[in-house]
């Protein structure tokens, strides 16, 4: 028999339909790596009993021949940031412990529907903000890959646990959330593929919300094909979200077809900046040619607006957290630190309850929406939203998709880049600018740093056109050929 | 950024800060909108500010009840429920 833990979830969906192996084997293979690798601090919380109990009723279903489609009995991770029914729903934060949900988020019950099988829940940044996985309060994850300086690095962030789960094998695949890159850096990092799709195409209802405008659900796997596998039972319209968009879905995965020939590949000049390093311009051209010899043409085109994508980014999410995060004071559930006013108990509850990075965003939103700010900055910052906007819509004009670097470095190693908020931003300056359009977006492992760490090409393509993003990033797998493992895996660390 | 205009947003955000912390955050906060400031190079006098990135009209369904009357779900997460079973948030005392 294979083992349980390298398959695929297209193999493990063929391998199942077989019969090879029960779903309660691969969940058990799982929960055992789980426990194995209790090191990387993968998850805040596991539930194995869960896991079991939907692995079984999957196994009946087969055998009743009446399973569900292609993610009946794969065993998943979700991160802690989806409200899951009786299942401890924290986010990353101290004001959220214990805090345990009567309902489940929209994408978690349609992947349940779907027969997934929740193998627990993903530690996190605080909140989704971060990009290194160390504002958790629920300690630091630890990247499965290492280079030779023997120093841990972080796998990304925000979705840093789902990263680490399905680098390091303890998951065939994991949900994640993107605001500004969440899903798509720590793929990078972490040498997998993640994507986000077109805001609006998975519910958020249910989710624990960042940036409203912003936040986006989506699959973190360990190829193209699984993605759009996975896509298909995440997306889908949602009368509990009105901002969730009712359009039809195709079949992500017979997008994969394998040619590209004609299409027309953007290659934005402005994220060719002066702090590009060699290695990473490298591969980004080896990227480029890849695409071109599969057919491809690569286009020079320019969004004139990127340098300030960033910026904008950290008035406009900080400015929704600030509004989302009000409801944290510690009267109807989590946290509560008693004070002698109200006003007393609701500063001590969100003083103890929030950690340092989200007590700063929380500052900088309310200061950007404060009277006599307002303009100067919140209005200010979606008027370059909109110029972002139409910098995309007129490159779209002219190419299918677009191809850049992922993140403008590989992981670092733990504790560095704390002490300047700005820095630890930076690592988000190619993610952030389709987050701020709502474009859907992929990262797939290409090729590895000089320290042998993992490094992520990133395509953008247009609104609701997954399926060309599934189509030129399956191509771009096959003639990447990348096929490194994490030192986790073979033992190493 | 200042260490008034610090205690005052904090204030507004009802998050409680010491004295340490009040100079590191006007610290780093004068960096971040020193940062931000180069969004004053782009003029933006004739743009429309965003207000959605999909074109797209609201959905909106029936105005009725579909959903209620669930006080246990609804308080389960409550810090310091009543011990007698009643069915309130507690809170400090507000009116004197």
């Amino acid at each position: 028999m294979a083992n349980l833990n390298n398959l695929t979830l297209a193999e493990a969906r063929d391998g199942l339909s077989r019969g090879d192996y029960t779903a309660v084997e691969l969940a058990e293979a799982h929960i055992r790596a789980i426990e194995d690798a209790s090191r990387l601090n993968t998850f805040i919380t596991v539930t194995s009993e869960i896991a079991l109990e939907r692995a079984k009723a999957s196994d009946i279903r087969r055998e009743n021949k009446e399973a569900l489609g292609s993610m009946d009995g794969i065993p998943i991770a979700v991160k802690d940031l989806f409200c899951t029914e009786g299942v401890q729903t924290t986010a990353g934060s101290h004001i959220l412990e214990g805090f345990t949900p009567t309902y489940e988020s929209t994408v978690t019950q349609n992947l349940r529907d779907a027969g997934a099988v929740m193998l627990g829940k993903t530690n996190m940044d605080e909140f989704a903000m971060g990009s290194a996985n160390i504002t958790s309060y629920f300690g630091t994850v630890k990247n499965p890959w290492s280079a030779d300086d023997g120093k841990d690095r972080v796998p990304g962030g925000s979705s840093g646990g789902s990263a680490a789960a399905v680098s390091g094998h303890l998951a065939i695949a994991a949900i994640g959330s993107d605001t500004g890159g969440s899903i798509r850096q720590p793929a990078s990092f972490a040498g997998i593929v993640g994507m986000k799709p077109t805001y609006g195409r998975c519910s958020r209802w249910g989710m624990v919300a960042f940036a409203s405008s912003l936040d986006q659900a989506g699959p973190m796997t360990r190829t193209v094909r699984d993605a759009a596998i996975m896509l298909n039972d995440m997306a889908g319209f949602d009368m509990k979200d009105s901002t969730s968009v009712a359009q039809n879905i195709p079949d992500f995965e017979s997008a994969i077809t394998g040619s590209i020939k004609g299409l027309r590949v953007g290659i934005p000049a402005e994220y060719r900046s002066d702090g590009l390093s060699d290695e990473l311009s490298k591969l980004w051209m080896r990227g480029v040619e890849l695409l071109k010899e599969a057919g491809a043409e690569p286009v020079e085109i320019s969004l004139p607006h990127t340098k300030y994508a960033l910026p904008t980014y950290y008035i406009v999410a900080p400015a929704e957290a600030s509004s989302n995060l009000a409801r944290y004071d510690g009267v109807r559930y989590g946290l509560r630190v008693p004070g002698d006013s109200l006003d007393e108990m609701y500063e001590n509850t969100r003083a103890a309850g929030f950690g340092e990075e989200v007590r700063r965003r929380i500052m900088i939103g309310t200061y950007v929406l404060s009277a006599g700010y307002y303009d100067a900055y919140y209005v200010k910052a979606m008027k370059l939203r909109t110029l972002i906007l139409s910098d995309f819509k007129r490159a779209f004009e002219g190419v299918d998709i677009m191809l850049t670097p992922t993140a403008p470095n590989s992981a670092f190693p733990i504790g560095e880049l704390m002490d300047d908020p700005i820095q630890m931003y930076l690592n988000d300056i190619f993610t952030v600018p389709a987050s701020l359009a709502g474009l859907p977006a992929i990262s797939l492992p290409a090729g590895l740093s000089d320290e042998g760490l993992p490094l992520g090409l990133h395509l953008i393509s247009k609104p609701f056109d997954e399926e060309t993003l599934f189509r030129v990033g399956g191509v771009l797998e096959s003639s990447l050929e990348f096929n490194a493992e994490p030192s986790f895996l073979r033992g190493l660390s | 950024m200042d260490k008034t205009t610090v205690k005052d947003i904090a204030k507004l955000a009802r998050i409680k800060i010491t004295g340490d912390e009040v100079e590191r955050l006007a610290d780093d906060l004068t960096n971040i909108f020193d940062w931000i400031e180069q969004l004053k190079e782009v003029d933006t006098d004739n743009i429309e500010p965003m207000t959605s990135v999909i074109d797209m009209v609201m959905p909106s369904r029936i105005d009725e009840v579909n959903d209620g009357n669930d006080v246990d779900r609804v308080l389960q997460n409550a810090p310091n429920r009543p011990a007698d079973g009643q069915n309130f948030y507690t809170v400090p005392k507000v009116i004197e």
